[in-house]
């Protein structure tokens, strides 16, 4: 009843008998539509299922180390990516460090996208000096570069996964924050809140029944578009040994490994980094064609 | 009759998206001489700015003119490269538009921005353009000419901006001014104002006039002639007397019994015509305004009507053009 | 026009103060101790307890806040818990290489930016447009740190065309050449990221400009093509690509740290970086503060230059 009443509501010209089904129905196939988008998709659930599954398609142990064979070029017998100084195979830690990689760069965005439309519907709805509290306490976050505040807070920390974490979150918090709070106040001009309101349905039901669903797309789109950035960012700090700790590798301390036997042993440091740009790229296309299809302003020609 | 200063022939301006080739106009012919108004009516949608904006060129991709001829004089517009182009717009050919918040640059003085269009047609320098312009910001009927000549937009109304823009459209004398709903964005009683100087300017330099818009009021004021467009195409044309006296073509009644139901007051419909004009791209196989028309007859889906000249340059598209002969024809001598 | 820019002035005093405090703050919620750091593991209690005190460790936060907020304020950064050296000292010219390597990665970033994206607007989805978009998403996404790698590869090791590292004083021997020849990679890398996004913000926000009424009313003037570009939509594209161009300093200065890591050149990321390392609290500080001092002020001047160029904002 709730989400037909939503549905209703935000095609209001359009029309009747479009439910919110159909709307995610219509958005799919626009996005499904970018071929950039879809092959992107496809491309990130093959990494990520791989990941997941590490174990049992990984060729090798991820801390086997061949003497023989370190810093075996590619294809040196069935070690397909080749092997790095210590002589294990790159692509099963390629395929280790995806879980690492993946989770640092995917969970501080979502961290980050929860706590931030906590404090930008705070802020944004309920304005007055809520507002002026959290924006200005942001403003404060948003005076330091984004990787270098994110580096000082790693570095101050112990080092490790969740560190990483904790810092990539901490600097996502005022961007998202700002673009949930610009929805919110433009969703909250809108008639129908104050329809709402006239009705007598309470702030809670507001917010969650009206506001929140309708300023949420431009909020995914901002942080699928992040979680790109981010997986550059927190390799980053992997590479500068902020984050994950040998023998565990993500693909930036892999790069990191890679460095010292670059002239000998190149493609100990190409491979991951391809791979953090292939991945990040990927969510770029995702967050493009998102944006596409759920934002009915952009045409494309 | 005068030698015509436009003659339009077999306009036709697609444009290519992914939903198919949108006819925004297709086949339109006309012709314009000194002096004289010429009003294209019709709803949004219909093509009237794809019109004027073909005849300026200025139609934006994915847009294009397809087929056609427009002469000015004895130049072919379509055969001119860009720079040509450039030297007939805003000297030969000047152009009003519809908002006029948004027709002006912010960033610069208003003064410049009509000065601008007479250094780059004329031969003069910058303190003779500087005089011309102050004589228009007088002609336009802006206050204070020497004091306003360095404001920036922002610091004008609707009203003032839209004189500011006509002074630009006529700064190089056109033959040829091009006027896209110029009144549409301002107060009602602003529309008057602008009406009446778009019409004194026309006078002062005997050019012809293209006005474009959808109000039948400001046709009956302004036009000579009257163009009434639909999904595209120009289902009927004749001087402004025959057009209110004497329409024969559905739709354009169907325009005039809705401003005559207005003006009843009784409030009736605001509906003028039932119906919601046709999807450009999937146009249906016959008359256009078939689904719509409360006569149409089996003809009327199944091929579109020839243009025909039914009396003294009075052209019409409908294949009942005979049987809605109005009374008032048979009893004319 | 004075008034908006004491306005603007106004509101980052505040903010710098939450800078510092934040900086403090994060500092000392940082686990472990600095005497860790400067006396080893192996320290007696008893030890720690004495330095602690004779640090004004054992004072309230407040306290040690002010003591070094007025220290400051008064150029004295403290002293390094590592090298015992005035931080001010090791900070303000390892400051002036990073501003050299910034100022040239911005320059960089700017030039290619704007004319790729200005190229790229006006051929609107043509081949080239499409190619170079295509090219900044992926240089968009290219970690720094690894580009710098394949840079310090191809042309260091390979090719030999410059040197990777090397650059230990500005103010060495070696001259203005000396200078540039080691600047032209870590310049690269640190440009690389900025310029793409620089490039695909100049095109979309020309392109913004260029749907606007007044562009065509511009064309319907006359005026070429190249004076619609160049005059007409550039003049008010300007202020929006001045603000990214100023907070993409941020983002330039963060990749900064990575090729100052890897080309070992003498500057504040790199100093910043060791110092986290090497747990040197008070360098930390003193460089992250420095680092969003530049970078507020930046944005600041950005902000106050967009004032003058809108005649909204200069003619009131």
């Amino acid at each position: 009843m709730a989400s037909e009443k939503n549905g209703t509501l935000r095609t209001a010209p359009a029309g009747q008998g479009t439910n919110t089904h159909s709307r995610t129905y219509l958005a799919w196939l626009a996005f499904a539509e970018d071929k950039a988008a879809l092959f992107s998709l496809v491309f990130l659930l093959i990494v990520a299922l791989m990941a997941a599954f590490a174990p049992y398609v990984s060729p090798h142990d991820p801390y086997e180390a061949v003497n023989s064979l370190r810093n075996a070029p590619p294809g040196s017998g069935d070690f397909l990516l080749g092997a790095d100084s210590n002589g294990r195979d790159i692509l099963t830690r390629l395929i280790y460090g995806g879980r690492i990689s993946l989770v640092v760069g995917f969970a501080p965005t979502f961290l980050a996208m929860v706590i931030s439309l906590v404090l930008g519907l705070t802020a944004g709805y309920f304005g007055g000096w809520i507002d002026q509290a959290i924006m200005r306490t942001l403003d404060v976050l948003f005076a330091f570069p984004l990787v270098l505040l994110a580096i000082a807070i790693a570095g101050m920390l112990n080092p490790g996964v969740d560190t990483e974490i904790v810092a990539i979150t901490v600097v996502l918090v005022p961007y998202i924050s700002r673009i949930v709070r610009t929805s919110t106040i433009s969703v909250t001009a809108q008639p129908y809140i104050e329809a709402a309101r006239a009705g007598g349905a309470g702030q809670w039901a507001i917010v969650s029944r009206y506001v929140l669903p309708n300023m949420i797309s431009p909020v995914i789109v901002y942080t699928t578009t992040l979680v790109g950035l981010m997986i550059v960012v927190a390799s980053g700090l992997s590479f500068l040994g902020l984050g994950v700790q040998a023998p565990a590798a993500d693909w930036g301390s892999m790069v990191s490994e890679g460095r010292v036997v670059l002239r000998k042993a190149p493609h100990v440091t190409v491979f991951p980094g391809l791979l953090i740009v292939a991945v990040s790229l990927a969510f770029n296309y995702i967050g493009d064609g998102l944006r596409d299809a759920l934002d009915p302003k952009a045409i494309r020609r | 009759m005068a030698e015509p200063i436009l003659q339009v022939q077999g306009l036709r301006t697609h444009f290519t998206t992914r939903q198919g080739v949108i006819k925004a106009v297709d086949g339109l012919s006309f012709n314009l001489e000194a002096g004289k108004t010429l009003c294209i009516v019709g709803e949004s949608g219909s093509g009237k700015t794809v019109s004027s904006l073909s005849i300026m060129r200025l139609v934006d991709l994915p847009g294009r003119i397809v087929e056609g001829q427009i002469l000015y004089r004895d130049t072919d517009l379509l055969k001119l490269d860009e720079a040509e182009m450039e030297k007939i717009r805003g000297d030969r050919i000047g152009m009003v538009f519809q908002d006029p918040m948004a027709s002006l640059n912010p960033a610069f003085r208003i003064g410049d921005q009509i000065a601008e269009g007479i250094l780059i047609h004329q031969e003069v320098d910058k303190a003779e353009a500087r005089k011309r312009t102050l004589e228009l910001l007088a002609q336009v009927g802006i206050p204070h000419p020497e004091a306003r000549y360095g404001d920036y937009p922002h610091q004008f109304s609707g009203g003032m901006r839209q004189r500011v823009l006509i002074a630009s459209a006529i700064a190089c004398r056109p033959d040829i001014l091009i006027a896209d709903e110029p009144t549409t964005a301002l107060d009602v009683t602003i529309q008057a104002q602008i009406l009446k100087l778009l019409k004194e300017v026309q006078r002062n330099l005997n050019s012809a006039m293209i006005l474009v818009t959808h109000d039948l009021g400001v046709v009956a004021a302004m036009a000579d002639y009257v163009m009434v467009m639909y999904a595209g195409r120009m289902v009927e044309y004749a001087d402004v007397e025959t057009i209110f006296a004497q329409p024969r073509h559905p739709y354009t009644r169907g325009l005039l019994e809705s401003l005559i139901r207005l003006e009843d007051t009784r409030e009736t419909e605001l509906a003028p015509i039932p119906g919601m004009p046709p999807d450009l791209s999937r146009l249906p196989a016959g008359c256009s305004f078939a689904p719509r028309c409360p006569a149409a007859i089996e003809t009327c889906g199944a091929r579109y009507p020839a243009l025909q000249d039914i009396s003294g340059g009075h052209q019409v598209a409908c294949h009942l053009v005979a049987d809605l002969a109005p009374a008032v024809d048979e009893t004319v001598p | 026009m004075g008034r908006q820019i004491i306005t603007r002035l106004a509101a980052v005093i505040p903010i710098l103060f939450g800078v510092s405090i934040f900086i403090f703050m994060l500092m000392h919620l940082a686990p472990g101790d600095v005497t860790d750091a400067l006396l080893g593991p192996m320290a007696t209690g008893d030890a720690k307890e004495k330095l602690r005190k004779a640090m004004g460790l054992d004072r309230p936060l407040v306290f040690q806040y002010l003591t070094w907020m007025g220290n400051i304020l008064q150029g004295d950064f403290g002293v390094s818990v590592h090298t015992k050296r005035a931080v001010s000292e090791v900070v303000l010219p390892r400051f002036g290489n990073t501003v050299i390597l910034a100022l040239a990665s911005l320059l960089l970033a700017l030039s290619v930016g704007f004319f790729v994206g200005m190229y790229a607007a006006a051929k609107s989805y043509s081949t080239f447009d499409r190619v170079s978009m295509s090219l900044t998403l992926m240089l968009g996404s290219t970690p720094p740190y690894w580009l710098a790698l394949l840079l310090v590869l191809m042309f260091s090791l390979k090719l030999r065309w410059f040197p990777a590292t090397g650059m230990t004083s500005i103010l060495g021997d070696g001259g203005l050449m000396d200078i540039a020849r080691h600047l032209v990679l870590p310049a690269i890398a640190t440009a690389a990221a900025p310029a793409a996004i620089i490039t695909r913000m100049v095109r979309s926000t020309m392109l913004e400009v260029l749907s606007q009424g007044y562009i065509r009313v511009a064309r319907a003037k006359g005026v070429s093509q190249r004076a619609i570009l160049w005059k007409h939509a550039l003049r008010n594209a300007l202020p929006p690509i001045a603000t990214i161009s100023g907070l993409q300093l941020g983002f330039l200065l963060g990749g900064a740290l990575f090729t100052e890591v890897i080309f070992a050149w003498p500057g504040l990321g790199n100093q910043l970086y060791y110092s986290i390392v090497a747990r040197d609290v008070v360098v930390v500080q003193a460089a992250v503060l420095v680092i969003a001092l530049a970078f507020v002020l930046v944005n600041l001047a950005v902000d106050i230059l967009n004032a003058f160029l809108d005649p909204r904002v200069r003619k009131v």
